[in-house]
């Protein structure tokens, strides 16, 4: 995918990115095996587009947002992004230092709205803390760039000297978007930003995400379960199955004509909000397969109602089947496969 | 028992299993009142599934826990009934019943003590916390089994195996030996659901029971829920945020707002004319897959409902929702509490968009 990689290329390519936890066992530790939590995993995000990344718990879309971020150490791959300052640079060799001064361009927003704000913190020393580390701002001028970032994520600059106990679990949210984008950050990485949101809230922080991106021309990696959420907000979405990409499109090919046996299940079981049809789910038997004990061939195959011989036996690879869509799986190009959407009739 | 055990003719409310009477649940804290259930009104019928839907804070499941009798303190029930129209005779075969008040039983005594978990049980949101895990399954499905049916441990297995495989878990003689942690989510919530079911109730309440599951797992419970309901004949009352899951899974809804219904109807009104401001706003608040191949995305923005939930300790004037409708009314929205309006068959929606004496009065009130 190197050819992408070009003068306008990807903001961020990640090529081959794994990241293996140890298993150990004994007196010795001795290492027994691997969690594979992310196997292998390519994609790229232009600048301004929002690339979904959606998947079951435990799928490993939390570790890929987290390892190219290098919030944890990746075992293997490569991460190139593009820094406005620095250039074009490998994330995966950067120094400590370098690491510093790549986390005022790429910056991530977490789940929890509670856990991710410090209690003994003000919104001055929340939102402030990434400028002052990185000697962006200090003082007066410091106060006037966190009263400037409250206001964009709709919060009044009086709330400043206030702790995050005071503030309800959208507004929390808001706080941890202030201090993601203070550093004037290009590529933020939003770890399932509004999963832990009422309905109401969510339609707001949604519509804000959407308003930053176009306002600061952020570029998004947009991790989350939520099927219709990740539909909503993202241009192309990667779906992810035991740490592996099994497919990756544009949002409204992938709802309307997926190519993976996985997508289709998937979307088959969101729950619609519609009492008509009761539509019939195809439910998925058995579970998720375990990372550190993966079936052999494709991971998907035990529970897939196309598998064929070669699935149990061979791994299939990740190809290109059309303009910019990826898919992992023998049987792409003979199935035919039902979308979430119905693909609108041709004026 | 004096009143609050009545014998009913059989055809007395028919279909009613448990009704709620103006239900009021408070919290008396050092800040102030919270009025978690103020004032809801309920029917919930014989093998049917009313779902009660609203965002976190709105005393949905305090609801379920005032029925249960299991609010934890400082909360109680200050007024209102809570109907419970028990059957008399085995498995319900026998059409009279006994109608009990819940709410003057004592929280610990004996009488509830053989409803709860028995006749009306429940099934938590997070299955890891509501197992024990230093106990294995089998063993706390029995506990239930023993507790409210005359049987010896043998047979008490044999139910619970029997349970497990109706949940349809894999191998369940081998499960009910395991203990907690050896389950994954999906299979830790069927063996919550087994328990449950344990005793054949006639209520089952289910708080938010896929909420914390994938959604692949989660259609698989809510399939299985559907056919437990139809081989059991039981109620379910299904508490949940997620509109989408009341679609499939609701015959009847409620909506809450700040501890009272502010609409209620059959689920197919609700979704395709629903009435009340704050459920519209809520409808049109989630994203629709079909957007994705009808608008383009940097065009695509979601309907909010503006504001927030205001905290639990200010009580509003007139409508508890005027700080954030849409269709306020300046002078009577906060001013009069609306009354319950019947705005279609079998539905009724608390605003005051459709009560024909507020109406009168706001033309008053223009004209003077």
């Amino acid at each position: 995918m190197s050819n992408h990689m070009s003068q306008a290329g990807p903001l961020l390519e990640v090529t081959a990115l794994k990241k293996y936890f140890p298993i150990r066992k004994g007196f010795f530790k001795r290492v027994v095996g691997y969690v594979k939590a992310v196997d292998d995993v390519s994609l790229y995000v232009m600048e301004g587009e929002t690339l979904g990344l959606v998947g079951e718990s435990g799928c490993g879309k939390t570790t890929t947002g987290r390892s190219i971020m290098r919030a944890i150490e990746p075992t293997a791959g490569e991460v190139m992004f593009r820094d406005p300052e620095l250039g074009l640079v490998n994330v995966r060799e950067l120094s400590k230092d370098g690491i510093r001064q790549i986390r005022r361009s790429m910056r991530m927003i977490f789940q929890d709205p509670y856990n991710s704000l410090n209690p003994r913190m003000t919104l001055l020393d929340i939102v402030g803390a990434p400028l002052r580390a990185m000697g962006l701002a200090k003082g007066t001028e410091l106060e006037d760039r966190v009263a400037e970032m409250l206001r964009r994520v709709g919060l009044s600059p009086e709330y400043m000297r206030r702790y995050p106990h005071a503030f309800s679990g959208g507004q929390r949210q808001r706080i941890g978007l202030a201090r993601a984008l203070a550093p004037n950050p290009k590529f933020v990485v939003c770890d399932e930003p509004v999963s832990a949101l009422d309905v109401s809230v969510q339609a707001q922080i949604l519509n804000l995400l959407q308003d930053l991106q176009q306002d600061l021309g952020l570029t998004y990696l947009f991790v989350a379960h939520d099927l219709s959420v990740v539909a909503h907000i993202s241009d192309r979405v990667a779906v992810m199955y035991v740490g592996k990409i099994v497919e990756l499109a544009r949002t409204p090919e992938l709802f309307t004509t997926p190519l993976h046996p996985y997508t289709e299940a998937l979307m088959a079981a969101i729950p619609r909000p519609d009492p008509s049809p009761r539509a019939k789910h195809i439910v998925l038997a058995g579970e998720v397969a375990s990372p550190a004990n993966p079936p052999s061939g494709c991971y998907f195959h035990p529970r897939c109602e196309y598998a064929v011989d070669q699935c149990s036996a061979e791994e299939p690879v990740w190809e290109e089947v059309g303009d910019g869509r990826f898919v992992k799986c023998h049987r792409a190009r003979e199935l035919s496969l039902t979308g979430a959407v119905q693909v609108p009739a041709m004026a | 028992m004096g009143d609050t055990m009545k014998n009913v003719a059989a055809n007395d409310g028919a279909d009613a299993l448990v009704e709620l009477k103006d239900l009021r649940t408070y919290f008396h804290l050092a800040e102030g009142v919270v009025r978690a259930v103020d004032g809801v009104n309920l029917t919930i019928k014989r093998g049917r599934t009313l779902g009660v839907v609203g965002e976190s804070g709105c005393g949905k499941s305090i609801t379920a826990h005032s029925i249960l009798r299991i609010v934890p303190s400082p909360g109680q029930i200050e007024g209102g009934e809570i109907l419970f129209h028990r059957p008399i005779g085995a498995n319900g075969a026998s059409s009279a019943c006994e109608l009990i008040d819940l709410v003057q039983l004592k929280p610990d005594g004996p009488r509830i003590r053989s409803i709860r978990g028995n006749e009306i049980s429940m099934v938590f949101q997070e299955p890891m916390t509501a197992l024990s895990p230093v106990l294995t399954v089998g063993y706390q499905i029995m506990e239930a089994i023993i507790l409210h049916q005359q049987v010896g441990k043998h047979e008490a297995r044999e139910i619970a195996v029997d349970m497990l495989a109706r949940v349809k878990m894999p191998n369940p003689e081998r499960i009910i030996d395991s203990y907690p942690f050896e389950l994954s989510g999906g299979m830790r919530q069927r063996a919550v659901i087994a328990m449950s079911l344990s005793c054949s109730p006639s209520l089952l309440i289910a708080d938010e029971p896929t909420t914390a599951l994938d959604v692949t797992t989660e259609a698989q419970i809510l399939d299985l829920m559907r056919d437990l309901q139809r081989d059991l004949d039981m109620a379910i009352m299904y508490i949940t945020h997620n509109l989408g899951v009341i679609a499939e899974m609701a015959d009847e809804v409620a909506v809450m707002y700040l501890g009272r219904i502010v609409e209620q109807a059959p689920v197919e009104p609700i979704f395709f004319t629903p009435k009340h401001p704050y459920t519209q706003g809520l409808l049109k608040s989630i994203p629709h897959l079909d957007e994705v191949v009808k608008t383009d995305k940097a065009d695509r923005r979601l309907w909010t409902i503006k504001g927030v939930v205001p905290d639990p300790y200010t009580r509003l004037r007139g409508c508890t929702f005027h700080p954030r409708c849409p269709e306020f009314m300046e002078g009577v929205c906060d001013q009069v509490e609306p009354p319950i309006a019947k705005v279609g068959l079998n539905h009724v929606a608390r605003c005051h968009l459709y009560a024909t004496t507020t109406a009168a009065a706001a033309a008053a009130r223009d004209q003077g």
